[in-house]
């Protein structure tokens, strides 16, 4: 009745070679391709330099002025531009300016990264149940994946840094653009669809004239997420040397740092408000001519 | 411009189409007489279409009618294609639809034919204006010259200063309006319309009949329209066909259709009907034996006018006319009136 009470496993030789040999043929891989890879990544290193250079050396004032003209044009809201200027205030006074361009930037190339692989991958999924079928439970899986355990084939591959600490939080954000891409797709009026046939659309013209715009609001709720979540993951990500926000948290935990703690996650719990509400109140304006006017 | 003074003609031809997963097997045992309820409790199919044959004559108004759920829409997204048949051929002009790749189909589509949807379909994230000119963006037009043609109709259709609105700002009779001058915008020869005015209430639903039927004065489009409103057809139709459970069960002109009906189904639409208003004297003319007598009366004038006129002038006999003042029959005044009041059905008509 062993089998009863202890689960029957395989047994630890044996598990330990499968480990063994999957473990090897990873390390075979990034041996052979961590040069291509660190190749075809370069025009994503300079753009990442590029801006976290443009948001670290620009005169300060200079920067709080900018993002308050890219609130006030997303959001045409006072409010939020205000909150956004008080916010950055803040968190230079209290020191922590250098570290939060960093975390912004990071942010901000994942999410660029993300839109731009993930939509075009959500449009597909929208056009194809087969597409669907397969990319699905995929998504699941990253999903519901430990954030942490993105960084290890990253490492692998790519060492530590900037590039693979971007590339894990672009893959660890990148779901909900996907599935939210696809779902405005799915959501499109049939009829208004059939209207674009009628006259003689051919598939980019439905695409790009009813498909798309009709899905940008869903598409902007999907950005929303992704942006969410590629701050979560920043700071998970310098466990693996990405700079910024994360790294003074990571020290706050070991030496139990509670003052230094709070303040950085602070900063960041400030700069997520200051996205989450531009970006929701960009989408909101998106939807103005869908508004319920008349009837 | 030729082409549009005669219009292009459609003839659809041995038509079925029968909705489900897997319609081309049944096909045969649908030809061989099975029935609609059989092949939908047996065989889990629907058969929307069976051997329709209906030909449309360019440059005219064709109605098709039909309660709900008769396959009125199903067979009019045949004619474009936005259903593909099970089987048969739809003919327009001398090109069968059915047979098109897609290219061809867009083509098609794009320079022949515009649609006008029962629940309007326009596309919310554009301005009046904007969805005016999609035919014409579609085929790569300049845009001033979309613009042009766009407003032209705009203000055709009435819809003069509202350019710049959103559709959700308009009422439904707006929409619909939009929803045709879209389709009119496109200048095809064919005009699809698919329960166009169902939607609207009464008023704004003659009003664009008005304006349907005087437009088509002008521009003398091969138009079908569906409707499941006998006056509607009556008042639109050069020709009607009548579907029943996806079966044509009478087709021919208005007069034809009151004055004859087919079986039961039809009489009991069309003992409503105001017999004076929808027959015309050339019905129930007689042949001209020796010298005209009375006053002469128009070709085409219904029963109504017609013994208007003739009470009015305190006249028992009057003749026909055609344009040109050519004599064409006899008609006695208790003629028309019997014409007008008697209650047909398809028993005594075919007596
Ligand atoms: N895609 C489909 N799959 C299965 N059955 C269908 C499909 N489309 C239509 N039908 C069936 O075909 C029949 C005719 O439908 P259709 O929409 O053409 O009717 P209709 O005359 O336009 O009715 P209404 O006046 O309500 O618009 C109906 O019984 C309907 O259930
Ligand atoms: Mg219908």
């Amino acid at each position: 009745m062993d089998w009863f009470t202890k689960f029957p496993a395989m047994d630890t030789d044996r598990l330990t070679a499968l480990k063994k040999a999957i473990d090897l043929g990873f390390r075979d891989f990034t041996r052979a391709y961590g040069d291509v890879f660190e190749t075809i990544l370069y025009p994503v290193q300079w753009f990442m330099f590029r801006v976290e250079q443009l948001l670290t050396t620009s005169p300060w004032p200079l920067v709080i002025l900018a993002f308050a003209v890219i609130a006030w044009l997303a959001s045409r809201s006072w409010k939020i531009t205000i909150g956004v200027v008080i916010t950055l205030l803040l968190i230079g006074y209290f020191d922590m300016w250098q570290d939060t361009m960093k975390t912004v930037a990071m942010t901000v190339v994942a999410t660029i990264m993300a839109i731009i692989l993930g939509i075009p991958i959500g449009i597909l999924m929208g056009r194809s149940n087969r597409v669907q079928a397969v990319l699905n439970p995929i998504l699941d899986v990253m999903q519901t994946m430990p954030s942490f355990v993105y960084l290890i084939p990253v490492v692998m591959l790519l060492g530590i840094g900037r590039v693979p600490g971007l590339i894990a939080v672009m893959v660890y954000a990148i779901p909900p653009i996907i599935r939210l891409t696809n779902l405005g797709i799915r959501l499109v009026d049939k009829d208004v669809l059939e209207a674009a046939d009628a006259f003689g659309s051919s598939n980019w013209q439905r695409l790009k004239n009813v498909q798309m715009p009709l899905a940008l609001p869903t598409i902007m709720a999907g950005v929303n997420q992704t942006i969410m979540m590629a701050l979560a993951m920043v700071v998970v990500a310098s466990m693996i040397g990405v700079q910024g926000l994360g790294l003074p948290v990571l020290k706050a935990i070991a030496n139990q740092y509670f003052t230094l703690g709070i303040f950085n996650g602070l900063a960041i719990v400030g700069i997520a408000i200051i996205f989450d509400r531009t970006s929701q109140a960009y989408g909101k304006r998106l939807q103005k001519h869908l508004e319920v006017v008349h009837g | 411009m030729a082409e549009q003074v005669t219009g292009i003609g459609i003839q659809i031809r041995n038509l079925y189409k029968i909705f489900g997963s897997n319609p081309e097997s049944y096909i045969d045992a649908v030809k061989g007489g099975m029935s609609k309820t059989e092949l939908n409790e047996k065989h889990n199919h629907v058969l929307g279409l069976k051997d329709i044959n209906i030909d449309m004559p360019g440059g005219g108004i064709q109605v098709v009618m039909g309660l709900s759920g008769s396959g009125k829409s199903t067979l009019i997204r045949h004619i474009n294609r936005l259903i593909d048949p099970t089987a048969g051929e739809v003919i327009v002009g001398d090109e069968d639809v059915v047979k098109m790749n897609e290219t061809e189909l867009r083509e098609f589509r794009r320079h022949k034919t515009a649609m006008v949807f029962q629940k309007f379909a326009l596309l919310p994230h554009r301005t009046v204006l904007e969805n005016t000119v999609y035919g014409l963006e579609i085929q790569g037009l300049p845009r001033e010259e979309q613009e042009k043609q766009a407003r032209r109709w705009i203000t055709r259709v009435g819809l003069d200063g509202f350019e710049d609105n959103y559709p959700n700002q308009l009422s439904g009779g707006m929409q619909q309006r939009v929803g045709l001058a879209r389709a009119l915008t496109n200048d095809a020869p064919i005009l699809l319309m698919d329960e166009a005015f169902s939607a609207l209430d009464p008023l704004i639903r003659m009003d664009m009949q008005t304006v349907l039927l005087d437009l088509q004065k002008e521009i003398r489009k091969t138009v079908v329209f569906i409707t499941h409103d006998l006056d509607e057809a009556l008042r639109l139709g050069d020709r009607i066909a009548i579907l029943r459970d996806g079966e044509v069960v009478q087709q021919g002109t208005k007069q034809e259709i009151v004055l004859r009906p087919a079986d039961e189904y039809i009489s009991s639409f069309v003992r409503e009907v105001n017999r004076g208003r929808v027959i015309s004297v050339d019905m129930v003319m007689a042949p001209l034996t020796g010298e005209p007598k009375g006053m002469p009366i128009k070709s085409g004038t219904v029963l109504e006018v017609a013994a208007k006129k003739m009470t009015d002038s305190n006249v028992p006999e009057a003749h026909v006319t055609d344009a040109s003042g050519a004599v064409l029959g006899k008609l006695a005044i208790n003629e028309v009136i019997s014409a007008m009041v008697t209650p047909v059905d398809h028993d005594s008509a075919a007596a």
